[in-house]
């Protein structure tokens, strides 16, 4: 049984979907991670973002993380969804549900899967405020 | 010979451009297809700062290009 789900989509992403998936008898909890778009950053105003993503080879190391976080910690399920496109504050850019038989390791797996994608995956936001644009973590 | 060149995030803008036909010569390693970037696009001139991928996978300085390679330019990331 396919124990891991990866997703990148220009559609609105759903927590019930991620929660529906990773739900199971045998697990005693689900950690959930939903990201959202903040209003502002290093007190400037966001007015939008705009990610953007290299998407065969994102959802290949998405693919890697899930199956990493399955190898390396005690867990049943996980789902790792990415939006792509304009999102506007409050909406959801990605969502990870980690389930187990014990909490633990369903929170572990999620804090590692948030943070290696941060890391790994090829994909980027443009942050829009007022006056221009911003490339995040890139330096011109 | 010709590789496929793809340019993603910052890379996009700085280079006009999302995807080229590019020529390199034989045994082109991935560190000096990024100095050779640097010399044809002068806005890539911190791709120091980027990382390649190879074929969809990330790829090391010292890996050697092959004809028809898919090679991205990849920004640092800021998914999530």
């Amino acid at each position: 049984m396919k124990n891991a789900t990866v997703l990148i989509t220009s559609e609105k992403l759903m927590v019930q979907d991620c929660y529906d998936f990773v739900q199971d008898a045998s697990c005693g909890g689900i950690a959930l991670f939903v990201g959202t778009v903040r209003n502002s950053t290093k007190n400037k105003e966001v007015s939008l973002l705009d990610f953007s993503a290299y998407e065969p080879m994102a959802l290949k190391e998405m693919q890697k993380i899930a199956d990493l976080a399955l190898t390396k910690f005690q867990i049943y399920k996980i789902a790792i969804h990415h939006a792509v496109g304009e999102l506007q504050i409050g909406d959801i850019p990605v969502i990870i549900a980690v389930s187990s038989a014990h909490r633990k390791a369903a929170f572990e797996a999620c804090e590692f899967a948030i943070d290696t994608l941060k890391e790994t995956v090829p994909i980027w936001k443009k942050e829009h405020f007022e006056d221009g644009e911003v490339w995040v973590n890139s330096h011109p | 010979m010709k590789i496929q060149l793809l340019f993603f995030g910052i890379a996009k803008d700085l280079a006009g451009k999302s995807s080229i036909y590019y020529d390199v010569k034989e045994n082109t390693t991935v560190a000096s297809l990024k100095a050779n970037l640097i010399t044809n696009y002068s806005g890539l001139k911190n791709s120091h700062e980027f990382a390649i991928a190879l074929n969809e996978e990330y790829a090391d300085n010292e890996v050697v290009l092959k004809e028809n390679d898919v090679v991205a330019i990849i920004p640092p990331v800021s998914g999530g």
